[in-house]
């Protein structure tokens, strides 16, 4: 295979999604607004042109996003006419729960892995695409493109079918559904790369800008609205930050960077040190986080 | 991680296109249990630099928890990404690593080294260029040796380094290493590697992993990163002849009408002829889109849509193809078929065979041979078992579109799937289509099944009775006989004790031998059917694989499954043969209900419960049935 890197793993995942549409009969795109999220939903655009991707993007919104993803998000439905879903987990919401409250692990779990759930089985989704990268976490190293979740929407690793060649089983029994995923195969710099290659937008908190900021547990969090509470001593701060990574706003950290622009971030990347998922309380909050989160249902 | 650098360059777009446009090598590890495999990796993206100082550090902390080898980072951890690989110390499932360096990019895939797993080192092994099979010095080549270099060499890896590790352990003997060369060296002569590079190698302390080691001085050879980013890969066979499997037809309004597919081999550009494979139909590229505009020409690995200068009939599984040179076009051919399922493969029985995107209904009907792993010698078999290789004709229902493996590996290969777990069950790599496939055509007849059915006054069907020996299926389909002879009606009766006095004397009882048993019978069936006859057979056919396969033959609405559903107790209180004596007595092999699974039927067309009811008022029952089906049809 002749191919350029970026062009070839074009190419496998535009397969991927058009896998998924040729063989099941209620696909969705997990839209997380993330740039994974937004090399995605543009390859979406490639694979079925000349018409529109025929899915829809559900955001599942925990109500604890940062504001400037959910005003991205709702620019990027208009601008590019896509059928957007957005589900929150009501039972949660009733209860009260948030990250600062019950803590980043049952925020997690009520408010993303259960509302995931819910909102599949409310639309009856048998296929669930998602940006996930095998570079991003070791358990996510072991993922196929096509994974099979039962009926609880648990992942066994055990239970993963063998996956050869581009000759992918599709075949889903009663109550079943797939999680798909089709930029496995692609690096955090690849995702940088093809951005700047295919001028994808994505969400400004990506680039270095002053924010207010506070020092938490070796982490830098935003103050992104007035639920924050602050520990006694702790002070707001105004630094240069900007992020690697974004999830809810509690649990994500910032880190200093004058990288403003999408090749400023890339220059940046070939001399940094440390992984993407340092900056994500959820993947350290007990070991083997992510796994157990995939089991119970977490993409 | 493939990027780390000390300095940011000065041309980023430079840089980048440089990076972009460098090799792409797929290589996999693979060997036994505890050669080191993960280890080996670990070593590799550690010395060259390319783990992230977080995931390092948390490596030490994970180690530790787990009891790995004290002080000393256990390298292993950085790909035994699973809770269950950490318990045990073992790699259960394929991980995926990316890195670069200056010369190439690099795509490994750890693969496990237990027996139990090897379906996902064949995972590994199915995309792979390289294969670097790790060997224990202390202990030599191993089983696992045998069958990870036969299997790469099947899928169709053709470059394999022989790293022998833990080469401290045998104080860097060259004796040691000239020995396990010459011995892998004569096992592999049969697999016709295109080259074969034999490394010493310590994972642990990282002796000739990124640099010579001083340890070997005898060694002149390169150590394993050099080696990998210099062997030299097949040159690209970019002239092979264009094909494109159709994965999706695109037609988002009555104007458009376009193929999308992923080119599997050759190159194409706008005027170029094309044939449609299964039905010869010719065209012409009209016009290749894309989202960023139309090309001129595409190539291989492009994921494209093709808009064609004619109408034709191209649907999914169909294929697009040079008219020079066209693929193979058959229900009939030659594989050889890995098995990884814990229940065997029977030949007989019926899987879903899926293609890139094809699938279709496929049956093994002859199992030519198994394949020692550790003499490669051709065995007798009547059944694949787990993480065997076997040499098998095999006929699909419908004619599908293929190339040999070895000319093509992404249009030579299928996957089997079972049909009640959905389970990916074998693999195969295409040899050769079967002659018969092309010279035995169907004849076409003048007087056919409407004809034959509309002189007896009758539409055909085929009533299968199943049920447990001593249930009533042939006293009940006897007394139906007799109503539907009564009316006029043209009937046969095929009943399993007199098949198997005639047709069926060379089968036994065996799970094979079953599946063989209903599947013949089956077959007679359709042809009775065909004859226009109403066709009453009554056969235990214990499985459901095989009545879905015999439903599966005849036309829609043509079989009627009739359960007959009697208690285990109650049949062998009957026992109207004095066999459940026997069996109980275990005098019986293979007896169902009582040694062998009853798979009971999960939507039949007429439930029969026999306890308290008379013969003749279920057999009333059936004609009813068949009365009201008959006026619907």
């Amino acid at each position: 295979m002749s191919l350029a890197n970026l062009r070839r793993l074009e190419a496998e995942a535009i397969h991927v999604l058009r896998e998924v549409v040729a063989t099941f009969s209620n696909p969705v795109v997990l839209y997380s607004i993330g740039k994974d999220s937004s090399v995605l939903l543009h390859l979406a655009l490639k694979a079925f042109y000349p018409a529109k991707p025929p899915f829809p993007f559900l955001h599942v919104d925990t109500t604890w996003k940062f504001r400037e993803m959910i005003a991205f998000r709702d620019r990027m439905a208009r601008e590019l006419g896509f059928n957007l879903l957005v589900h929150t987990n009501q039972d949660g919401v009733d209860q009260g729960i948030g990250p600062f409250t019950h803590g980043s692990n049952l925020h997690t779990h009520v408010m993303k892995t259960m509302a995931l759930r819910q909102a599949l089985e409310n639309y009856r989704f048998d296929a669930a695409l998602a940006g996930a990268r095998r570079d991003e976490e070791k358990s996510r190293a072991k993922e196929r493109m096509f994974s099979i979740r039962n009926a609880q929407h648990g992942w066994d690793p055990k239970r993963q079918r063998p996956e050869m060649w581009k000759t992918y089983n599709t075949r889903v029994g009663a109550g079943e559904t797939m999680r798909v995923f089709p930029l496995s195969n692609w690096t955090e710099f690849d995702i940088w790369q093809y951005i700047l290659q295919e001028n994808i937008p994505i969400v400004p908190l990506y680039f270095a800008a002053r924010r207010p900021v506070v020092s938490r547990d070796g982490m830098l969090i935003m103050v992104d609205d007035d639920r924050m509470p602050l520990a006694p001593g702790e002070e707001v701060m105004d630094r240069m930050v900007r992020f690697r990574t974004l999830g809810c706003y509690p649990l994500t950290g910032a880190f200093d960077s004058e990288a403003a622009t999408v090749p400023d971030i890339l220059r940046e990347m070939l001399t940094v040190r440390t992984s993407e998922r340092l900056s994500r309380l959820i993947d350290t909050d007990e070991a083997g986080a992510m796994e157990k989160k995939k089991r119970e249902g977490y993409f | 991680m493939s990027y780390l650098q000390s300095v940011p360059p000065h041309d980023l777009a430079a840089h980048l296109a440089d990076h972009d446009g460098k090799s792409v090598l797929r290589f996999i590890t693979c060997g036994s249990v505890d050669d080191g495999k993960s280890t080996l990796i670990g070593r590799l993206l550690v010395d060259a630099k390319l783990i992230f100082e977080d995931q390092l550090a948390n490596l030490g902390r994970v180690g530790t928890s787990a009891g790995a080898n004290g002080e000393e980072v256990d390298l292993a951890l950085l790909l035994d990404g699973l809770e269950a690989e950490r318990e045990q110390g073992i790699t259960i499932d394929v991980a995926y690593r990316y890195f670069a360096t200056a010369k190439r990019k690099f795509i490994v895939a750890d693969t496990p080294g237990h027996e139990e797993y090897t379906r996902n080192m064949v995972t590994g092994a199915s995309t792979a260029d390289l294969a670097v099979i790790l060997i224990d010095s202390h202990q030599g080549i191993l089983t696992q040796t045998r069958r990870h270099s036969y299997i790469a060499s099947l899928l169709g890896i053709r470059h394999v380094v022989l790293a022998v590790n833990k080469f401290d352990l045998v104080e860097f003997r060259q004796s040691v290493f000239d020995a396990i060369a010459r011995d892998y060296r004569a096992f592999a002569k049969k697999l016709g590697f295109v080259s074969i590079q034999p490394i010493p190698i310590s994972a642990r302390f990282g002796d000739n992993v990124i640099s010579a080691s001083q340890n070997t001085p005898w060694y002149k050879g390169p150590a394993l990163l050099e080696y990998l980013e210099t062997v030299q890969l097949d040159p690209p066979e970019a002239e092979r002849p264009f094909r494109l499997p159709v994965q999706l037809v695109m037609r988002p309004n009555a104007d458009f009408r376009g193929y999308a597919g992923q080119i599997a081999s050759g190159r194409i550009s706008v005027g170029d002829p094309v044939v449609v494979a299964k039905s010869g139909q010719h065209s012409s590229v009209k016009a290749i889109v894309t989202f960023d505009g139309n090309l001129v020409t595409a190539a291989e690995g492009e994921a494209v849509t093709l808009v064609l200068a004619n109408e034709v009939d191209a649907a999914r599984g169909n294929m697009l193809v040079s008219p020079a040179a066209r693929p193979f076009v058959a229900d009939q051919f030659q594989a050889h078929v890995i098995w990884f399922d814990a229940s065997p493969m029977l030949p007989g029985r019926s899987y879903i065979l899926r293609t890139e995107t094809d699938s279709v209904s496929a049956t093994v009907t002859t199992l030519k041979h198994r394949v020692s792993i550790n003499s490669f010698a051709r065995e007798a078999a009547k059944s694949l078992q787990m993480n065997e290789v076997g040499v098998c004709n095999i006929s699909t229902q419908a004619p599908i579109v293929f190339d040999a493996y070895k000319d093509n590996r992404a249009t030579g290969n299928f996957v089997f799937v079972d049909r009640a777990t959905n389970a990916t069950v074998g693999a195969g790599m295409i040899d050769f289509p079967l002659r018969r496939a092309d010279n035995v055509h169907w004849q076409a007849t003048d007087v056919n099944k409407a004809a034959r059915s509309a002189m007896k006054s009758q539409r055909p069907a085929v009533l299968w009775f199943t049920g447990l020996s001593g249930s009533g299926k042939s006293t009940i389909a006897n007394a139906l006989d007799r109503l539907l002879h009564a009316r006029g009606k043209h009937t046969y009766m095929l009943d399993g004790d007199n098949v198997r006095h005639g047709l069926n004397r060379d089968l036994g009882f065996t799970e094979a031998d079953r599946v063989e048993n209903i599947r013949r019978v089956a077959e007679v069936a359709k042809l009775m059917a065909d004859a226009g006859l109403i066709v009453l057979v009554s056969f235990i056919s214990p499985f459901r694989g095989e009545r879905r396969m015999a439903r599966e033959l005849m036309e829609e609405g043509e079989f009627i499954e009739i359960f007959v559903d009697t208690p285990l107790e109650e049949c062998a209180r009957r026992d109207p043969k004095g066999l459940y004596e026997k069996a109980l007595a275990g005098k019986i092999a293979n007896f169902t209900g009582v040694s062998s699974p009853y798979e009971m039927p999960e939507n039949p067309e007429l439930h029969l419960k026999t306890v308290e009811a008379d013969p003749t008022a279920l057999a009333l029952k059936i004609e009813a049935f068949l009365d009201r089906q008959m006026e619907d049809r």
